[in-house]
């Protein structure tokens, strides 16, 4: 028998996540489209992916590590510490800034014809996890630059790639769907984006906020992340203080839940509001 | 084959709409009310924030039923035209049957996948090539790539465009992009197909070669086909059984001939007499000059011109003593905005002197040979010394067809045919 749909108001999609599946080829073309297009018409191209995390780098290690005098941790080269930093903070920025914009960017896509729209931001991510990727083919060049080898700790760089994915998607979804209802957000990512930058440990090291702070702290979901990375990356030279990993954790889980429900639930009056 | 293939109950959509306070800026006197009212408004604002609701631009919120206790079934292979005015329901129905959009009331079952043509060339990327573009629009209508691998031959040979499938489409021709974009579209196989005005688009040959394909997909392999468009003589091609919609509500379904010729009666039953007030622009014109009627003279069917007849108006203008001569300008402009036809006075060594009160005035455009659509009016209207007003949609009419209008194949005219124009072979 062929499949039977049903509309009606305010009914919940039985096969949510089935048609979401159905729909992987239209999530595989739509990032396929943003790569392609990203660096049309611009002269350096590609180039502009490894030259932002390297200014930053640069720039960071000057002001935090020189100016400031900051720590770094143990006997890692401060400017690998930044830049262990940079990789999960500089995917969970612009996943953020490009996702929340991805509905209203696909507004004539979204007007004229129906596909699950949890398609449409998850792509964008899926786009900012492809310049994460180069910057940690960067991270190695860096790495060979300062001689600074790796240990087995590395193996779990992948597993964490996962990670600051999950930890982005629930922000992301929620903050997309607002967007869309409140255009007010527009002008709030941005913000959210640049305190962001200066609250979380990208430039410095967590361990020097003290002690007593440091679980509330953590609450910021990137903390944690932020941790890990350093902790694989630099042979475990910072110690993952346990507690906040754990609470970052738990609200990562928690966004991951709750941005996927907002999303579900405004995701059907999209197309009036935008 | 006498299974349902779509059941419609009791389908209602409402939207929250605002609106500015009628009078437009010129209104508010004083800085106390814009301020209040802009309070009110930030406060009306905040609540819906927080409450979660929709945030409505506007002075006044209002619900309007662009939908309401709609209901109908289509049977398996039968071709639905929808027909009804500009506003009637019909897009609002196709957006929620293509499930963009959900209703605020009743229930629709379908029974097969549905794909709908609501714009031909959706998600189309300028910086893309058009053989990228062809994937891309295909997974956008639910195309697998395997089944637009297997097409893909078919769909370039009926876009006709081999020659630049490699160059990025913002290069392309309006003609090449829109050919691309329905051969995409007229290569999917869902069981229930939606399609909307595609027709209106690219030249004669092209158009009938998208009629062929329309009719060739509606007749293969049981599809079940819901047609919207403007053009009845399409409708009566293509459709078996017809309805039309009026103000949201079902007015008649039917067999396609009776309810198309019941569309045309009630199209020409329309408001004769349009009524001007208040649609001018600058409102303050009206202390010299105040537009009051426009009804059309001398054609039966009132803002139905039938193709080559004369259209002629007569306007009417409420003028203040000291005003002595106006003015006039008339254009004609179709479906997408674009003045086909000027008439005006001022091109004309001499003004139109005009008494203080009623005036009246006969405006025709003699032999109207335009293709047969709707058209829309506009309006200016001077009083001299630079002051000008203007009417955006005085009225709208609509060209119909005729024996005249296939004798000339008024369906390939792209402009208006001139009566004092003349080609003549010289040699």
């Amino acid at each position: 028998m062929k499949n039977v749909i049903v509309i009606e108001a305010g009914r919940q999609e039985l096969h949510y996540w089935l048609d979401l599946w159905r729909y992987r080829e239209l999530f595989y073309v739509l990032a396929w489209r943003d790569l392609a297009v990203r660096y049309k018409q611009t002269v350096i191209g590609v180039l502009w992916a490894l030259i932002r995390p390297l200014l930053t780098m640069v720039v960071f290690t000057i002001v935090f590590g020189r100016i400031a005098k900051l720590p770094t941790e143990g006997a890692a080269p401060y400017a690998l510490m930044v830049f262990a930093g940079i990789l999960p903070w500089s995917f969970f920025s612009s996943g953020l800034s490009e996702a929340s914009n991805s509905l209203v960017n696909n507004e004539r896509l979204i007007s004229k014809v129906y596909f699950p729209r949890l398609i449409v931001p998850v792509a964008t991510l899926a786009v900012a996890f492809v310049d994460f990727l180069i910057n940690v083919a960067l991270l190695f060049l860096l790495m060979a630059w300062y001689g600074f080898a790796p240990d087995w700790r590395i193996i779990a760089l992948p597993f964490l790639g996962m990670l600051v994915f999950l930890t982005s998607i629930g922000p992301a979804l929620w903050i997309t769907s607002l967007n869309v209802k409140y255009r007010d957000f527009r002008y709030v990512i941005p913000f959210i984006v640049q305190f962001g930058l200066y609250v979380s440990p990208v430039g410095f090291s967590s361990s020097v906020v003290s002690d007593q702070w440091r679980l509330l702290y953590s609450l910021n979901p990137i903390v944690g992340v932020i941790d890990c990375f350093r902790w694989s990356i630099l042979r475990g030279q910072n110690d993952v203080y346990l507690p906040g990993l754990v609470a970052s954790l738990i609200v990562t889980a928690f966004f991951l839940w709750f941005g996927i429900r907002q999303f579900r639930k405004s995701e059907k009056s999209f197309a009036d509001l935008i | 084959m006498s299974e349902n293939s779509i059941i419609v109950e009791g389908l209602s959509k409402t939207y929250l709409i605002g609106h500015r306070r009628s009078g437009g800026q010129f209104k508010y006197k004083a800085l106390r009310d814009v301020v209040g009212q802009e309070i009110r408004n930030f406060a009306r604002k905040a609540v819906d924030a927080a409450r979660g609701r929709q945030i409505v631009q506007g002075d006044e919120v209002e619900e309007f039923h662009a939908l309401s206790d709609v209901s109908f079934t289509v049977k398996q292979g039968e071709v639905l035209g929808i027909v009804g005015r500009n506003g009637a329901g019909k897009s609002t129905l196709l957006k929620i049957l293509s499930r963009i959009t959900e209703p605020s009331q009743g229930r629709i079952t379908l029974h097969g996948r549905i794909s709908s043509l609501l714009e031909v060339g959706t998600g189309f990327h300028p910086e893309l090539t058009g053989r990228e573009n062809i994937f891309l629009n295909g997974a956008v209508l639910g195309m697998t790539r395997r089944e637009i691998l297997r097409k893909f031959d078919e769909i370039v040979a009926f876009a006709e465009v081999d020659r630049f499938l490699d160059t990025p489409v913002k290069y392309y021709s309006s003609g090449m992009y829109v050919r691309l974009a329905f051969a995409v579209a007229a290569h999917l196989e869902p069981e229930i197909l939606i399609v909307d005005e595609v027709l209106a688009v690219g030249d004669i040959e092209f158009q009938k070669k998208c009629l062929g394909k329309m009719n060739e997909v509606s007749r293969s392999a049981g599809r079940t086909v819901l047609f919207v468009s403007h053009n009845m003589d399409a409708i009566r091609n293509l459709c078996s059984r017809a309805i039309m919609f009026e103000a949201g509500r079902v007015r008649q379904i039917g067999d396609t001939d009776s309810v198309v010729s019941a569309y045309l009666n009630r199209r020409s039953l329309g408001p004769q007499v349009i009524e001007l007030a208040g649609k001018m622009e600058p409102a303050n014109f009206a202390d010299k000059v105040r537009p009051v009627t426009l009804k059309p003279l001398g054609s039966t069917e009132g803002w139905l011109i039938p193709f080559g007849d004369e259209l002629t108006l007569e306007l009417t203008l409420d003028v203040n003593p000291g005003v002595r001569q106006v003015e006039l300008a008339i254009g004609i402009r179709d479906a997408s905005d674009f003045e086909l036809v000027t008439l005006t006075s001022y091109a004309e060594p001499t003004h139109l002197q005009v008494h203080g009160g009623l005036n009246t005035f006969r405006i025709t455009f003699e032999r109207l040979r335009l293709l047969p659509r709707q058209y829309s009016l506009v309006m200016t209207i001077g009083a001299g010394r630079g002051f000008e007003a203007h009417i955006a949609d005085a009225a709208s009419f609509e060209i119909v067809a005729n024996a005249k209008a296939a004798q000339v194949n008024a369906e390939g005219i792209r402009g208006a045919i001139l009566a004092s124009t003349t080609i003549t072979a010289t040699s």
